[in-house]
């Protein structure tokens, strides 16, 4: 790898509540700059919770609480005085599920630059443009920018949602099995689109496809749930050792097909 | 067949054959239930069509009604006076109700959403009457006089469970994502649910609205205590009236909503017990237009709700 390795993101010993259930419990691990690290585990193990304790998504689920502290650039995205609306415009996320809005090609892009005050239409038609040419989709939608971004197929939707994810410039995008609604080949263009994107952003995706973690990523993390079916983290590592060479049992288990 | 084992003793063509005639009486029933419940529907229709189609023409939709005991006139002012106190009671209804449904689709497990949504369905059991007796102890009583206003409260308190609770079914549908996508690019909650869920819900919020609408149309009982009934009401009059006296814009509304006013339901009720058979016969024509009114808005709100659920996964 070319550059040198930075730490974009670092979680520090956080554990997560739902009312009284522990979701997680005490994980630590970087996320480095412009890698794609990803994370495995069997269902249920919490993975989507890791992930959406990134950009405090789970805030949104009532009962939730985080203890220890997430950074970004150095900084706890938990500490009382930040503004959540500037973490996840700088962590940005893709769905499961495609989920474009309601509203025209062009509008789907334009909505974050539009919640951030930029009004100006060339403005917004560069970002748009830039956008979707960013997320693979500029020489399909080109000439129906005013169509809705529902009628698309779902390979195309989720890579609209991509593109109005990265139109607000986050540094780091999540994407929480981003290709699991989609058929093989939808899936393919996710992947190579997502090893491209890693070039401008820190990617952070959470799969259930070892093959796909194994194909796309430079760092895995393992996780599974302890025995108060709280996630925890078994292994973090770069992902050709972590698949080859695992130094956890449990995670050789698991890559292999033992269970999960 | 040679058969051997346990159905070596069982004659199993009987068995057949009875489940058979079993299955044939059974079907015959439904099928005859069915039939039987669609005919009141299709009874009212035709009967109402053929009393009341006689005595409709363009006269029955522009003028106001003769005096007694003669012939021809019309139910403009029945037809006028439920389109102001449907406007009144949407306006009244429509938006508190929109924005409960917002509270409830947002927030489902409160105490306060459990308690609205209780609330709102107690509140669509009460029988109108009860509600027009409310509407006349409170506003009537007050003012002291019969109107449209009253009749539009009264009437707003008819549609406001319908609309509530159609709107929070539709925007429970809504798929979370859609939300949670908005949210996640740093939208403000009010912002997520104006410009993503509101139109992902519309087509379905229109529906109920509409149903909410045919509704109200039909409610006789709780405007005999709020609206009574006027056959001289006529907007084009009160409005002329308004100019020709210099009135503000204000007033001429005023002038609208602040007296006694009639209703297609209402003057059905009235005309049918009238001892003149013009009148009668225009009780009948009045329940067609009432009946194709409230069954066309059905009819719409239906098609249309079951092309948005087409149009969503």
């Amino acid at each position: 790898m070319p550059e040198p390795l930075a730490t974009k993101m670092e979680v520090q010993n956080i554990s997560v509540f739902y009312k009284d259930f522990k979701a997680l419990n005490d994980i630590s691990l970087p996320i480095y700059a412009n890698r794609i690290t990803a994370i495995i585990g069997p269902s249920g193990c919490g993975k989507s919770t890791l992930l959406r304790s990134l950009n405090r998504m789970n805030d949104l689920v009532p009962g939730h609480r985080l203890e220890g502290k997430v950074l970004l650039d150095g900084e706890d995205i938990y500490a009382p005085n930040v503004d959540v609306v500037d973490v996840r415009r700088r962590v940005g996320m893709v769905f499961q599920r495609p989920n474009p809005f309601p509203m025209s090609i062009y509008d789907n892009v334009a909505f974050g630059p539009r919640l951030y005050g930029i009004k100006s239409k060339a403005v917004l038609d560069e970002i748009v443009e830039k956008s979707l040419r960013g997320a693979a989709l500029w020489d399909d939608v080109k000439d129906k920018l005013k169509q809705s971004g529902m009628a698309l197929s779902g390979g195309q939707q989720q890579r609209l949602c991509i593109a109005r994810a990265i139109a607000i410039e986050p540094e780091v995008l999540l994407m929480d099995e981003p290709a699991s609604a989609l058929d093989p080949v939808a899936t393919l263009r996710i992947e190579e689109l997502a090893i491209r994107l890693k070039e401008n952003f820190t990617i952070v995706i959470v799969t259930h496809n070892m093959q796909q973690a194994a194909r796309i990523s430079d760092f895995t993390a393992f996780l599974m749930m302890n025995e108060e079916r709280a996630g925890e983290l078994v292994e973090f590592g770069d992902t050709s050792t972590l698949f080859t060479r695992p130094k956890d049992q449990r995670t050789e288990d698991y890559i292999t097909g033992r269970f999960g | 067949m040679n058969r051997s084992g346990l159905f070596a003793q069982i004659d199993l063509r009987r068995v057949y054959r009875r489940r058979k005639i079993v299955n044939t009486v059974m079907l015959s029933l439904t099928g005859l239930a069915t039939l039987l419940a669609v005919i009141p529907l299709v009874w009212i229709t035709v009967y109402v069509l053929i009393k009341g189609g006689a005595s409709i023409n363009l006269d029955f939709f522009i003028h106001l009604p003769r005096p007694m005991g003669t012939p021809g006139g019309g139910v403009l002012q029945a037809i006028e006076g439920s389109f102001v106190m449907v406007v009144l009671a949407s306006l009244f209804s429509i938006p508190p109700a929109l924005l409960a449904a917002f509270y409830l689709a947002h927030s489902p497990n409160t105490p306060l959403a459990n308690a609205l949504r209780f609330s709102t369905d107690l509140l669509s059991g009460v029988p109108s009457i009860v509600i027009g007796l409310f509407g006349y102890a409170i506003i009537v009583v007050y003012q002291k006089h019969y109107s449209a206003l009253a009749g539009g409260v009264v009437l707003a308190i008819i549609m406001l469970p319908v609309v509530l609770r159609s709107a929070e079914e539709m925007l429970k549908l809504v798929p979370k994502e859609l939300r949670e996508g908005a949210l996640a690019l740093g939208s403000p909650e009010w912002r997520a649910a104006i410009s993503v869920l509101l139109p992902a819900a519309a087509e379905g919020i229109v529906t109920g609205i509409m149903l909410a609408i045919a509704r109200a149309t039909g409610e006789t009982a709780p405007l005999l205590f709020t609206a009574l009934g006027n056959d001289n009401y006529e907007i084009g009059n009160i409005i002329r009236q308004g100019i020709h006296y210099h009135q503000s814009l204000g007033q001429i509304i005023g002038n609208i909503v602040s007296q006694p006013t009639d209703a297609l339901p209402l003057t059905l009720w009235k005309y049918a017990q009238q001892p003149y058979p013009e009148r009668v016969q225009q009780a009948w024509a009045v329940a067609l237009v009432l009946m194709l009114f409230v069954l066309l808005l059905n009819i719409v709100a239906r098609l249309w709700l079951a092309s948005a659920k087409r149009h969503r996964r």
